[in-house]
C-alpha cells in the first residue's frame, strides 16, 4: 500500500517536471519567435526598401503586347523566387486569430514580404533590361505537414519576359 | 537572342531556344505552331535540409534549401519543355507558364508549359 502511493508521487513528481519543461520549451520557442522573427522582419524589409529604389527605373508590368515592337533589341524569360516562413510567435497569434476571425496581419505581412522579394529577385536576374512585360505572380504553399490546414510556409514565384529597348 | 547580352541576363536563354511569356517573339513573325509542350518534375528534399528548415520555422525567414529546390526543379521542368520542343523542330516557346503543387511532405511538383513555334 506504502509503496504503491509513494510510486504515485513519484510519478505524478515527474509529470509536474515535465509539463514545466513543456511549457519552458513553448514560452522560449515563443519568445524567440518575437525577437528573432521582429528584428529579421525589419531587417528584411529594410532591404527590400533599398532595393527596390534601386531598380526604380525598371518597371515590372502585367500588359501583354507592346505598341510597338520594332524598337525591341532582345527580348528574356526571367523568373525569381522565394520561400518564407512565419516566425513562431506569428503562428501563434493567427492560430488564435483563427478563433475570433478577422484580419490575419502576420500572414499579411509575410505574403507581402514574399512577393516584394520575388519581384526584386526576378529584376536582378533581368539585369540590363529596360522593362519586364507580362509580369505574373504564383503563390503556393509548401507544407511541412501536407494534410494540415495552417502552414505558414509559402514559396512566391515572379516570372515575366524582360525587355530591352534599342537605342 | 543576341549574341552580346550580359552574362546575368541568360538565365534561360543558353537552352537554344528563345522563352517568352508574351504571345509574340518580339522582332520576328511566327511561322508555324506546333501546340502545347509541357516539362514537369517531382522533387523533394533530403532530411537534413528538412530538418534544418524546420528549425527555421521557428524564427522565419527565408527557407534557403526550398528556394534552391524549387529553382533547380523548375529549370530541370524548362528544359524537359525545351526539349520536347526542339524535337518538335520548334525554335521558340511563347506564353510560357508555370505551375507549383505540393504533393506530400516536402516534394513539390513543378510544371512548365507553353506553345511551341517556330518564329523567323
Amino acid at each position: 500500500m506504502l509503496m504503491e502511493q509513494q510510486l504515485r508521487q513519484n510519478k505524478e513528481g515527474i509529470m509536474d517536471i515535465s509539463n514545466f519543461i513543456n511549457l519552458i520549451t513553448f514560452v522560449f520557442l515563443v519568445a524567440l519567435g518575437y525577437f528573432a522573427g521582429t528584428i529579421a522582419e525589419k531587417n528584411h524589409y529594410k532591404s527590400i526598401r533599398e532595393r527596390e529604389k534601386k531598380f526604380l527605373n525598371m518597371p515590372a508590368v502585367t500588359i501583354r503586347k507592346l505598341e510597338d515592337e520594332s524598337k525591341i533589341e532582345s527580348t528574356n524569360f526571367v523568373s525569381g523566387s522565394v520561400v518564407v516562413s512565419v516566425d513562431y510567435f506569428k503562428r501563434i497569434l493567427a492560430a488564435l486569430r483563427n478563433i475570433m476571425g478577422g484580419e490575419v496581419i502576420s500572414y499579411e505581412t509575410l505574403l507581402d514580404r514574399g512577393r516584394r522579394e520575388a519581384v526584386l529577385r526576378m529584376k536582378e536576374s533581368a539585369f540590363g533590361a529596360d522593362m519586364i512585360v507580362n509580369m505574373r505572380l504564383e503563390t503556393s504553399t509548401i507544407s511541412g505537414k501536407a494534410n494540415r490546414k495552417a502552414v505558414g510556409t509559402v514559396e512566391v514565384i515572379a516570372y515575366g519576359t524582360a525587355i530591352k529597348m534599342k537605342r | 537572342m543576341t549574341e552580346d547580352e550580359n552574362a546575368e541576363v541568360v538565365e534561360f536563354s543558353d537552352l537554344g531556344v528563345i522563352l517568352t511569356n508574351i504571345e509574340t517573339v518580339p522582332g520576328k513573325t511566327i511561322t508555324k505552331h506546333f501546340g502545347l509542350v509541357s516539362g514537369s518534375t517531382v522533387r523533394a528534399k533530403h532530411i537534413g535540409r528538412d530538418i534544418a528548415a524546420s528549425f527555421k520555422n521557428i524564427v522565419g525567414g527565408e527557407l534557403k534549401g526550398y528556394t534552391e529546390l524549387l529553382q533547380e526543379s523548375r529549370k530541370q521542368a524548362i528544359i524537359r519543355m525545351v526539349q520536347q520542343a526542339k524535337e518538335l523542330g520548334a525554335n521558340a516557346i511563347v506564353n510560357i507558364r508555370f505551375s507549383t503543387s505540393s504533393i506530400t511532405q516536402g516534394a513539390a511538383e513543378l510544371y512548365a508549359y507553353g506553345t511551341a513555334v517556330k518564329a523567323e
